[in-house]
């Protein structure tokens, strides 16, 4: 897929020991968060001092060890699910149908199994450490016909724990693909490591506690209903007998035990707060600022410089903490700011400047070019051509379909076509990286695509679909077109259209072909039919700011290209010796302003500028959702800092009229 | 270093500070014709006290009345449900609350009222009092915003006819107005239970722009927001309340923030970002102030002797602070070396005094003044010349006015203070907050709110030693030839040389 020796040293030589240095402070950690938990699960109120003693004997057996070592597993294994599952690029599910094809990805149901089974080793490590009656899964009882003999029974708390445990795994597992967890973003205020972990510290222990409490309480409801299933199956395959003497503890009577649901909620706090921890370690040791050289000595490190290193496609994350570095580096760091403006030894060409301001330029060319294509194609009601995905896919790949066909077509494949981000029709289709079969709309979520597939290759797939419409517009233009009264009855007007599809007699004779008309009214009934279904419409219904979530998923890098071109060109005013900012001047001016028309007018579609809904008791990273507004405003401010910087001096630079009256709006303090 | 003595003598009542020229201020009497043609001035504005008061009492207490009501009656009976699965770990949460407040005890200023700790810990002189409330220039254009008694904030614009009116629900006791740098539309205010930014469209004609211009910004326990402060480069806000330890790092488009916490001091009163966005000063009601660093974050502690670090105020270029300190009547400064990837360790290891502002008694012919004591505000020119100091004074005796003075500053090649002159208004005015313009072409421009409700601006017209000088002549305008500078304007108040 990719030269692995070139691009891969830096997920070799730093992102892996990043990750292994963070699941070992996890590791580490994990010690005094089991002796809370030991601390916690047999608390007593009324002999203190014996909980106290009788910890400490409990942290010193055997068996304490032995979990311990068991919980270390745990935590490697999570640690190495991080690692494997992490993006920089959030994946925006564009409706539920697409959400859903996520979580019943391939690769994401490996995850869940993984994470049940985890859950369960964790909760059995639980059952041991609080002890008394969750000791052990069998326990002997007296024979109920009243025989003196005593046979194994089935101990239910111990199940019951178990059971929590692999479901608050599954759903750590599902909300993570929900919330986006794997999503890592990057801290706009810069901290060292301990200081950040610190500030999240509390925030990770309030998510757990509040997760665990809604989890459990899910779980219990769920296990009063289905709970006689596991421990039918459990008696069955271990031979255990259920004690009838015990009350059940799928009745409501055996749920209100207080004492059992404080134990499950501490152990499931437990699973989550060390999970989460290992997680919030990993983010904060990836996203740390790593240095690359501006300019190197030698040539064997010269595919480690930043010039080098942002013009590469792949990984992802390489790219991101490249244009970290540039970001910081152009606002604080004089010395090496003075090396990017600096001149080739043989040659006097500047190269390191040439290709920052290169790469940065194309990044956010593309980005308005995705922007414009964007709103070429959405209807001016604002809502996205839900058939654009398939038409378009039609248009460009079967040009042979004009509107008379159309009508001949069979309801299924329209059905089809309907799914905006249509996982059917992806997987129908199946090669979904080539241009002219990829989905219009923008999201990265193809359900059927592994996500390291997709995190690798991100960057291509994003523009791909751009490539085309840009180069042919009017294929594009008349995609959505041909289709938009039919869909708009089909949402908006379907009681009116109702009556209208009833098969009138009178009209028959006058009309040329039956059966046209005939498939016509099938097809209508069809549609409305299924309209009707609520289900049908929730699933495949466009949530409305995923779209432009979507468009804007991976804007955290064309923020930190905007901040680092405008500080490096404030900086070029007195700092730069040799001009050779100045002569990428008019570009960067240009690309910035038509970027900026692109936005503005992208913010005027409706739920363009619409706050998201600011959850807060998650763990899940919402940043994604306020890309977009931290671009338009980067770009603004970015924008101003060369005018200011620069002021009249700017009415000498080439331009069009267009761009000079725009820029004299920000000259004059007027946007 | 010397005293207030040196300074020249303060006005004959009746006579106010007109500008600065030649190195002289002048003054004038006020009669009412020039007081018509000084405030004719399309800048200089007036809002009379009965005008606001009377209309804030009836529309706060005729909303105080209803209660915000806007969820639905299903979002709230999930919430109910949700609070009584969550009572338990709210008893946790109330129990740390509860320690927390042990250290109340420690800090009294956490038993006092919003409304008092914004009095208390303002850089304005007798907030609750005070007409003008907060005022703020924008930071490139002639654009100003005020914050009035009556919660509302005015934005006035000389090249445009509108000025739009901000109000919002939750737009209550403003303490502090700044305008985003490198942005023309947005002003963040510090409310009593949060934060809001305005977006204000400079185009646009509207004089009531919706609350829907307005990004609400609140994190629990962080209220009520004494002090904010932009970062230079317009990307981030912080924001301080005395009640919270945490001082606040905003993001303003995304809506997140990103406390730093550090114990002791009891919370956070003071803030104000260097101009060249290296350091944030920030005191705390307790006789400590830190000052962070704004690479990696970090802060240095700087303990005081006698109580908190009321004001501060840095040079242009960022290397350095002046600090004043409540109950002493002095001047500090720290200089910052910049060497960068050092850190703090570069920074300064004691204050140094600069300027001794006790009380001195000067013979008036209206009698003895007696000025001088304690500090309310600083604020430094962006040319690093002017020094504006705002003396209390005492409100309860006549002799002893509030008064601002002016010092003479130069920062390289080495630091000086030299004696500039008293700021004075109409008869009765005491000022109340002032500010320096921060884009001024001609030298330096301090804006100052009077108790009467005048806003008025006091030019300082010199050339700036950062400018070439053209010619030989002291000032760009030329009022009427002056005499030679009296003897006491050269003698210099405080060099490096001395100390």
């Amino acid at each position: 897929m990719f030269s692995t020796e070139q691009t891969c040293w830096f997920v070799r030589k730093v992102i892996c020991w990043r990750a292994a240095a963070s699941t070992a402070w996890a590791v580490l950690l994990l010690g005094p968060i089991t002796a809370a938990l030991v601390i916690l699960g047999r608390f007593s109120l009324f002999h203190p001092i014996q909980t106290i003693s009788e910890c400490l004997s409990l942290l010193t057996s055997a068996s304490a060890v032995f979990s311990l070592i068991l919980l270390c597993g745990v935590i490697l294994m999570i640690g190495f699910l991080n690692l494997e599952y992490y993006t920089v690029i959030p994946t925006i599910a564009c409706s539920k149908i697409a959400l859903l094809g996520q979580l019943l990805h391939p690769r994401q149901l490996v995850n869940s199994a993984v994470h049940c089974v985890m859950g369960i080793v964790v909760a059995w490590c639980c059952a041991i450490t609080i002890g008394g009656r969750y000791e052990t899964l069998g326990y002997t009882c007296p024979q109920s016909d009243g025989d003196s003999s005593s046979q194994m029974c089935l101990n239910e708390y111990h199940l019951i724990l178990l059971l929590a445990g692999a479901f608050v795994g599954l759903s750590y597992s599902l909300l993570g693909v929900i919330h986006n967890m794997n999503y890592i973003s990057f801290h706009t205020v810069q901290q060292y490591k301990y200081l950040r972990f610190k500030g999240a510290l509390p925030l990770v222990v309030k998510c757990s506690a509040t997760q665990a409490l809604y989890s459990i309480r899910n779980f219990i409801v769920v296990y009063f209903f289905l709970g006689y299933i596991p421990k039918a199956w459990f008696c069955k395959t271990l031979n255990l007998y259920l004690n009838s003497s015990v009350h059940p503890l799928d009745s409501i009577a055996g749920l209100l035990d207080l004492s059992l649901v404080y134990h499950l909620w501490i152990s499931a706090s437990f699973l989550l707060f060390t999970w989460h921890i290992t997680l919030v370690l990993f983010r904060i040791f990836v996203t740390e600022l790593y240095s690359f050289p501006v300019q190197s000595s030698f040539t064997e490190d010269a595919h480690q410089c930043l010039a080098k290193v942002l013009n590469e496609k792949q990984p992802m994350i390489l790219k991101f903490l490249a244009l970290q570095d540039l970001a910081l580096l152009s606002q604080h760091s004089p010395s090496r700011r003075c090396q990017v403006f600096s001149l080739s030894q043989p040659g006097g060409h500047p190269h390191n400047w040439n290709a920052i301001s290169k790469e940065c330029l194309s990044m956010l060319t593309d980005l308005t070019q995705r922007l414009v294509a964007y709103h070429d194609t959405v209807a001016t009601n604002g809502r996205a051509k839900s058939l654009s995905t398939g038409s378009e896919r039609k248009t460009s790949s079967e040009t042979s379909v004009t509107s008379g066909t159309e009508d001949l077509m069979s309801p299924r494949p329209t059905l089809l076509m309907k799914t905006p981000a249509s996982v059917f029709a992806r997987s129908v289709v199946g090669t979904p990286r080539t241009p002219l079969t990829a989905p219009f709309t923008p999201d990265l979520d193809s359900p059927f695509a592994s996500p390291a597939l997709r995190r690798l290759t991100a960057p291509v797939e994003q523009c791909s679909p751009w490539f085309g419409t840009v180069q042919s517009p009017h294929v594009m233009r008349r995609g959505p077109k041909l289709w938009s009264t039919s869909t708009d009855s089909q949402v908006n007007g379907s009681p009116q259209s109702s009556p209208a599809s009833v098969p009138s007699p009178k009209q028959e004779p006058s009309k040329p072909s039956l059966l046209a008309q005939f498939l016509q009214n099938r097809k209508e009934q069809v549609k409305n039919f299924l309209a009707k279904r609520v289900l049908i419409m929730y699933l495949f219904n466009k949530l409305p700011e995923a779209s432009s979530q979507a468009l804007f998923a991976d804007s955290q890098a064309h923020i930190w290209a905007l901040e680092g071109l405008s500080y490096l060109v404030q900086a070029s005013f007195s700092e730069d010796q040799f001009g050779v900012v100045q002569t990428a001047l008019p570009s960067i001016l240009s690309c910035m302003l038509v970027l900026q028309e692109a936005v503005d007018r992208h913010f005027k579609l409706p739920h363009a500028s619409s706050k998201p809904v600011r959850s807060t008791g998650s763990m899940g990273d919402s940043t994604h959702k306020t890309l977009r507004f931290a671009l338009r405003a980067t770009l603004k401010t970015a924008i101003y800092r060369i005018t200011t910087t620069f002021g009249d001096h700017l009415n000498a630079i080439q331009m069009s009229a267009e761009h000079r009256k725009r820029l004299q709006q920000f000259l004059e303090y007027k946007e | 270093m010397c005293s207030l003595a040196l300074f020249p003598p303060p006005l004959p009542s009746g006579q106010t500070t007109l500008c600065e020229s030649n190195n002289e201020l002048l003054s004038g009497t006020t009669t009412e014709d020039q007081l018509k043609q000084v405030w004719s001035s399309p800048l200089s504005l007036y809002f009379p006290r009965e005008s606001l008061k009377l209309h804030s009492r009836t529309e706060s207490s005729s909303k105080a009345a209803f209660l915000d009501h806007s969820e639905t009656l299903w979002m709230r009976s999930a919430a109910t449900s949700e609070h009584t699965l969550l009572e338990g770990s709210g008893c946790i949460l109330a129990l740390l609350q509860k320690v927390s407040s042990f250290h109340g005890s420690l800090f009294p200023h956490l038993t006092l009222s919003s409304e008092d700790m914004i009095a208390e810990f303002s850089q304005v002189l007798n907030w609750s009092d005070c007409v003008v409330r907060a005022f703020a220039w924008h930071p490139h254009t002639d654009k100003f915003a005020v914050a009035l008694l009556d919660d509302s904030i005015k934005i006035y614009n000389p090249k445009s006819a509108t000025t739009p009116t901000l109000k919002h629900r939750l737009q209550r006791s403003v303490a502090a107005v700044q305008w985003k740098p490198l942005c023309a539309s947005a002003l963040a205010v510090a409310c009593q239970n949060c934060l809001l930014v305005w977006h204000v469209d400079p185009c646009s004609l509207s004089t009531r722009p919706s609350s829907g211009c307005a990004q609400v910004l609140s994190h629990p326990g962080h209220s009520p927001v004494t002090s904010i402060a932009w970062s230079p480069s317009g990307s981030l806000l912080v924001s301080a309340s005395p009640m919270d330890t945490a001082m606040m790092v905003w993001d303003v488009a995304s809506e997140s923030c990103v406390p730093l916490q550090r114990v002791g001091g009891g919370g956070v009163s003071f803030l104000s970002w260097s101009p060249d966005g290296s350091h944030v000063l920030a005191s705390t009601p307790s006789a400590l102030f830190r000052v962070w660093e704004t690479r990696m974050w970090t802060c240095e502690r700087w303990p005081c002797v006698k109580g908190r670090c009321q004001s501060g105020c840095w040079s242009p270029d960022g290397s350095r602070l002046l600090f004043t300190v409540q109950g002493e009547m002095v001047i500090y400064a720290l200089t910052f070396t910049d060497t960068p990837g050092v850190g703090l360790c570069g920074g300064p290891q004691a204050a140094a005094v600069v300027a001794d502002l006790s009380e001195t008694t000067f013979n008036t012919p209206d009698g003895d003044i007696i000025v001088g004591g304690e500090i309310q505000s600083l604020a430094w020119d962006s040319t690093g010349e002017r020094l504006a100091v705002l003396l209390k004074g005492d409100p309860h005796a006549a002799d002893r006015p509030a008064i601002i003075a002016v010092f003479k500053t130069r920062t390289s090649p080495i630091f000086e203070l030299l004696p500039c002159g008293f700021v004075q208004g109409e008869r009765g005015a005491e000022p109340r907050l002032m500010q320096f313009h921060p884009s001024f072409q001609h030298g330096a421009l301090l804006t100052v709110c009077w108790s009467s409700g005048r806003i008025t601006h006091v030019p300082f017209y010199f050339l700036s030693a950062g400018v070439p000088h053209c010619g030989l002549s002291g000032s760009p305008s030329l009022p009427r030839p002056q005499t030679v500078p009296a003897d006491f304007a050269n003698q210099s108040l405080f060099t490096e040389l001395m100390s």
